[in-house]
Order: structure tokens, then C-alpha cells, then sequence
């Protein structure tokens, strides 16, 4: 028999019943609906989260000293890192400390941080209006600095501030760059940050110590040499490797990664188990079908129905229920995804995967519970059927 | 051309051994106008399921077209049913969420007959049994006598070799009864090999061959035509 005349007798059938049927799908709509729902919020929030760490700096390393009296670490020695065997294409030490600042008459507390030219590079930082540090500042301390959007706000009560001259510990310094505002939003913000020369910063905050430094890979292949080549540098220097601990955004993604696929897969799970209840609804609702149409059975048996037949007949009808019920999960899934992702402010939307993976679950379902109930069917002996009231 | 030799039915209820059918025989010729006549419990319906190739005789050997189908399987049975035999039931056996055209395509979907070809040719048999303007309507929406005429288009429309009908009036008033046997006579004057099963004599002398049954064992066969 034609395919297409199997799926119009099937569809037939499901109209003839219909609010049977729409309770039947129900199982398969909330099904779908969870699945889709909960994997494309999980889906959209990881990637939200992973693209604001992927702007922290993915080619990344961050090393903090426990006890930075011990290390005795100069800048040129950091410097020596920076070369193609090593793959590490720029450093930078940092010193910082939180610190009052004054502007004409106000004050407020922020970060003060030392760094050399190369740390705005690293940690992917953009200067908007005036420039960004240079070596000259950090060989001749000159006093000056660049700084975040909140700090100009909170000083100046706007931003147009490079000139303009404050008072950061004690000691009056010029203006010179203002960083992108980053927003609340990210993690780690920088806008109350105020970023001097690092030599200009040892002799304010009276410490010469290193205690952090920031390391940049030449590209993300060499994230994991260049990890190595500064274990190597911190091994010849500092007694044990204790006494250091080296972070790289590669790995906070990576086991961020990890935490996301499993709760993924725990939800996904959870949801997954509401289609299969569905599956079991349907594989119901096609027995009750059965006994009903015995007599039908027997009447297509007896003018020449093959056992086929019968069988693809209420298989297709229990694919056509779950696929359906599986579309119109995934409608309404789109929708509240679209809802969700608009109230977290951040874009979601059902990936090609997602709707392929909850549709293909759904017909599955369909699949495996029409199974009995068609075989059922298509056992039934004609003159039984026939005979059946 | 049909012939049973020898069949035997036996069915088991409880301890009691029941012969519904005990070792008939019989031969139908094509173009035959034949009844089966017999009260109830005589083993006309399970010879009926028999001819109409529902079920399969315990023993004996039933040839359709010259081949024994004793050994068929149920699909190839089905097959048989769908391409050799028209039926025609008591309870017209309509599919009631079906038009009456869909339900004369049935059995030609069952065939692989292409769309276009099975419409005409479902259309012609509702046509030939005068239902031109009805072909649209569902089951209840007609009367039993025009339910029986669908039923007997759908067994038309595959030019079976063998039309059974089981009680073809069974279920309806005289008028539309006249209207039915009418209709089998003419039928047979097309040159249709017709099988009628009943326990109405009325009905059985509408036929030109009257073969009484019972207890399992045809006890009489007489052909109208030899005598007139």
C-alpha cells in the first residue's frame, strides 16, 4: 500500500478521535517542551557565560605568587619569557591594592593597579578615548593613569576626563586613557579600576615584591606550552611548586564545560523521562484503539488487508501522534525559550540539534510503544475480528 | 472455477468435539448462480469461511482456479480475498468513518491500483449499482438497502472471480431485499460466478442451483435450470 495513503488514513483516524488525541500527544508535547526548553536555556546560558570569559582573554595565564617576599622575579627576567619557543608572545607583572582616590572634592575607593603596556593586550582591555600605557611611563614612573568608566563617573560625574588630573593614594597624577566600559554584568569588571605604570605603582604602594603576573599564549594552540614554559621559568626560581599556582582561562572554560554538559544531561535526563511517560500514553491509548477497530481490522482483513498493512496502518498512526505531538512541543518550546532568553538578556534560541534530538527522541518513542499495539493488530484472524461486537 | 474436496472442520468446545463442517464436497462452475441453504448450526457459516477463504479446512483440499490454497499463509490468503472474492455481509460491513467511494477504493488500495484508476473504477461500480449521486456520503447516512449496494460495489469493483454474499438481506425490509436479489441477478447475467448463504428458502429460489447443508454434510443439490 502508498505510503502518502497510509498517512492520510492515519491522520484520519486521529481526527475521528480528536480530543483523545490531542491528550494522548499531551504526554509527547510537555515532553519535547521540557527537553527543548531545558537543554537550549542550559545551552544559551553556558555560551553567554563562555563568551564573557572568552573576553577576559582565552589565550590567558594567570600566575600568583603565596609568599611574594620570597620571589625575587625582576621584570626583565619576565621579559625573557616572551619568545616564539615558549609561545608566549607577552607578559606583564601586576601589583595591586585598593586605595582612596580624589578628584575636586570627591573620593571614593577603588583598585589600583600596576601593570606594564603589554597587560591591556592580554587581557583583551580597549583604551576609548586617549592612550593606553607605554614603556617610557613604566621606566621613568611618570604619574600617570588610565582608568575605568566607573571611576569617572563616580569622580567627575562624566567622561570626558583625560587631562584632568586626581589624587590616587596621596599622590596626583594625570589622566591619560579611559578604558570600555564593560558593564555590570561581567565578571571581574574593570570600571573601578585604575591602572598605573608598575614601577610608578612599587614605589606608591611601597612594595617591590612580585606577587601576580599575566601571561599571554601567541595563539590558542600554544596556551599549553606556554603553561609549561612558565612552569619551567618558576621552577629554576622559586624553591617549590607550592608556593605558586598558575590559572588558565582554558581550564575555568573547560571545567566550566564539563558542569554544563553534565547538567545538561541531568535535565535533559529528567525531561527525557516525561516522553517516555508520553511513549507509554500513546502505547495505551493505540491498544484502547485497537479493541475498538477489531472490527474494522477484521473488515480490511477480510477485502484483502495483509498483515503488513495493518501493521504499518497503527504504526504510522503512532508516529503521526508522537511527531506531531513532538512539533507542537517544540513550537511552544520556541516560544518560551524566545520569552526566557529576553527576561535573562541573553540570547537562546533551539539549536539545530536540539530540534532534531527531541523530534527524533519523539517518533522514536512513537516508534518503540506502536510497536505491540500494531502487532497486536495485525495478528488479529479475520473472522474473529469479524465476528467481534 | 471452484471446488472443495472432501473438507472437514472441527472445533473443540470443551470436551465436545463439534464437526461444523464433515466432509463436503462440492463444485462450482463459473457462471453459476448458486445458494447454500441450511438452518442454523449447519455449518454454513464455517463453509462460508471456508469458500470465502476466512479460514482453512483441518482436511480436505479446497482448489480455487484449479490451485489448492489449504497451505497458504494469512497473507497470501489475503491476497486471494483481495484479487479472487467479493463479499457481501449480513451487516454490510461498511468502514462507517469512510465515504462510500472510499470504501469501494479500499480494496483496490489494498491492490496498489494507481489513485486516479481506482477512483474511476470505484466510481463505476457505485454507478452500477445506482448510486451515482450518493458517492459522497458516509454509512449512516444511507439506508441499509443502499448500505448493502456500497457493499456490493466494493465487492465489484475488483472483478473478483466469486462473489460471496452471507445473508444479503438479512438486515433489511422486503422492499430493499427485491432491490438486492434484483441486483445479484444482474450481476449474474454479466457473467458474475455469485454464491449466496442463507437459511431463507425465498432467497435460495432466487438461485439457479440450491445446495441444502446440514449437520456438517450437504444433504441435497439441485440445479433449477436442468429440470426447466
Amino acid at each position: 500500500m502508498m505510503l502518502s495513503q497510509s498517512i492520510r488514513m492515519a491522520f484520519k483516524a486521529i481526527g475521528a478521535n480528536k480530543s483523545r488525541s490531542f491528550l494522548t500527544m499531551l504526554g509527547i508535547i510537555i515532553g519535547v517542551l521540557a527537553v527543548s526548553t531545558l537543554i537550549s536555556v542550559v545551552q544559551g546560558a553556558t555560551g553567554s557565560i563562555t563568551s564573557q570569559l572568552q573576553g577576559l582573554g582565552s589565550n590567558m595565564l594567570m600566575v600568583n605568587f603565596r609568599n611574594s617576599g620570597n620571589v625575587e622575579i625582576t621584570q626583565s627576567d619576565l621579559q625573557s619569557l616572551v619568545s616564539p619557543s615558549t609561545g608566549i608572545s607577552a607578559v606583564s607583572p601586576t601589583v595591586t591594592s585598593q586605595g582612596t582616590v580624589r578628584s575636586a572634592g570627591k573620593s571614593m575607593t577603588a583598585t589600583v593597579t600596576g601593570v606594564n603596556k603589554d597587560y591591556f593586550g592580554i587581557r583583551s582591555l580597549t583604551v576609548t578615548t586617549g592612550r593606553s600605557l607605554q614603556a617610557a611611563d613604566d621606566l621613568y614612573r611618570t604619574p600617570v593613569a588610565v582608568i575605568g568608566t566607573g571611576v569617572a563617573d563616580t569622580l567627575f560625574g562624566q567622561r570626558n576626563v583625560v587631562g584632568s588630573t586626581i589624587v590616587v593614594m596621596g599622590r596626583e597624577m594625570t589622566i591619560v586613557g579611559l578604558l570600555k566600559e564593560e558593564g555590570t554584568s561581567q565578571f571581574n569588571t574593570n570600571d573601578n579600576t585604575i591602572f598605573i605604570p608598575y614601577q610608578t605603582a612599587q614605589r606608591l604602594l611601597k612594595n617591590t615584591y612580585l606577587s601576580s603576573f599575566y601571561v599571554a599564549s601567541a595563539s590558542s594552540d600554544t596556551v599549553a606550552l606556554a603553561k609549561t614554559s612558565v612552569e619551567a621559568f618558576l621552577d629554576e626560581r622559586v624553591h617549590s611548586s607550592d608556593n605558586y599556582s598558575i590559572f588558565s582561562m582554558n581550564d575555568i572554560l573547560s571545567a566550566l564545560g564539563s558542569v554544563t554538559s553534565l547538567l545538561s544531561l541531568l535535565l535533559g535526563g529528567i525531561a527525557g523521562i516525561s516522553l517516555l511517560v508520553g511513549g507509554i500514553g500513546i502505547m495505551n491509548i493505540m491498544l484502547v484503539s485497537v479493541t475498538e477497530r477489531t472490527r474494522e481490522i477484521g473488515i480490511r482483513k477480510a477485502i484483502g488487508a495483509k498483515r503488513r498493512s495493518i501493521l504499518s496502518q497503527f504504526m504510522i498512526e503512532a508516529l503521526v501522534i508522537s511527531l506531531v505531538g513532538g512539533l507542537i512541543g517544540l513550537g511552544i518550546s520556541w516560544l518560551g525559550v524566545t520569552i526566557i532568553g529576553s527576561l535573562m538578556g541573553i540570547s537562546i534560541g533551539i539549536t539545530f540539534g536540539v530540534a532534531s534530538l527531541s523530534l527524533g527522541f519523539s517518533a522514536g518513542v512513537g516508534l518503540v510503544f506502536g510497536i505491540y499495539p500494531a502487532a497486536k493488530a495485525s495478528k488479529l484472524a479475520p473472522i474473529d475480528a469479524l465476528r467481534y461486537e | 472455477m471452484i471446488e472443495m474436496r472432501n473438507i472437514r472442520k472441527i472445533y473443540q468446545l470443551g470436551d465436545e468435539e463439534v464437526r461444523a463442517l464433515d466432509g463436503v464436497s462440492l463444485r462450482i462452475e463459473d457462471h453459476e448462480f448458486a445458494a447454500v441453504i441450511g438452518p442454523s448450526g449447519s455449518g454454513k457459516s464455517t463453509m462460508m469461511h471456508i469458500l470465502g477463504c476466512l479460514d482453512v479446512a483441518d482436511e480436505g483440499e479446497y482448489l480455487l482456479d484449479g490451485r489448492d490454497i489449504s497451505d497458504y499463509t494469512d497473507d497470501q490468503l489475503a491476497e486471494v480475498r483481495n484479487r479472487k472474492i467479493g463479499f457481501i455481509f449480513q451487516q454490510f460491513n461498511l468502514l462507517q468513518k469512510l465515504s462510500a467511494l472510499e470504501n469501494v477504493e479500499l480494496p483496490l488500495i489494498y491492490q496498489g491500483v494507481p489513485r486516479v484508476e481506482r477512483q474511476k473504477r470505484a466510481h463505476d461500480a457505485l454507478e452500477l449499482v445506482g448510486l451515482g449521486d450518493r458517492m459522497n456520503h458516509r454509512p449512516n447516512q444511507l439506508s441499509g438497502g443502499q448500505q448493502q449496494r456500497v457493499a456490493i460495489a466494493r465487492a465489484l469493483a475488483t472483478k473478483p472471480e466469486l462473489i460471496l454474499a452471507d445473508e444479503p438481506t438479512g438486515n433489511l425490509d422486503s422492499h430493499s431485499s427485491a432491490e438486492i436479489i434484483g441486483l445479484l441477478h444482474r450481476l449474474h447475467e454479466q457473467g458474475n460466478t455469485i454464491v449466496v448463504i442463507t437459511h431463507d428458502n425465498d432467497i435460495a429460489e432466487e438461485a439457479e442451483r440450491i445446495i441444502r447443508i446440514r449437520d456438517g454434510r450437504i444433504v441435497s443439490d439441485e440445479r433449477k435450470g436442468a429440470s426447466a
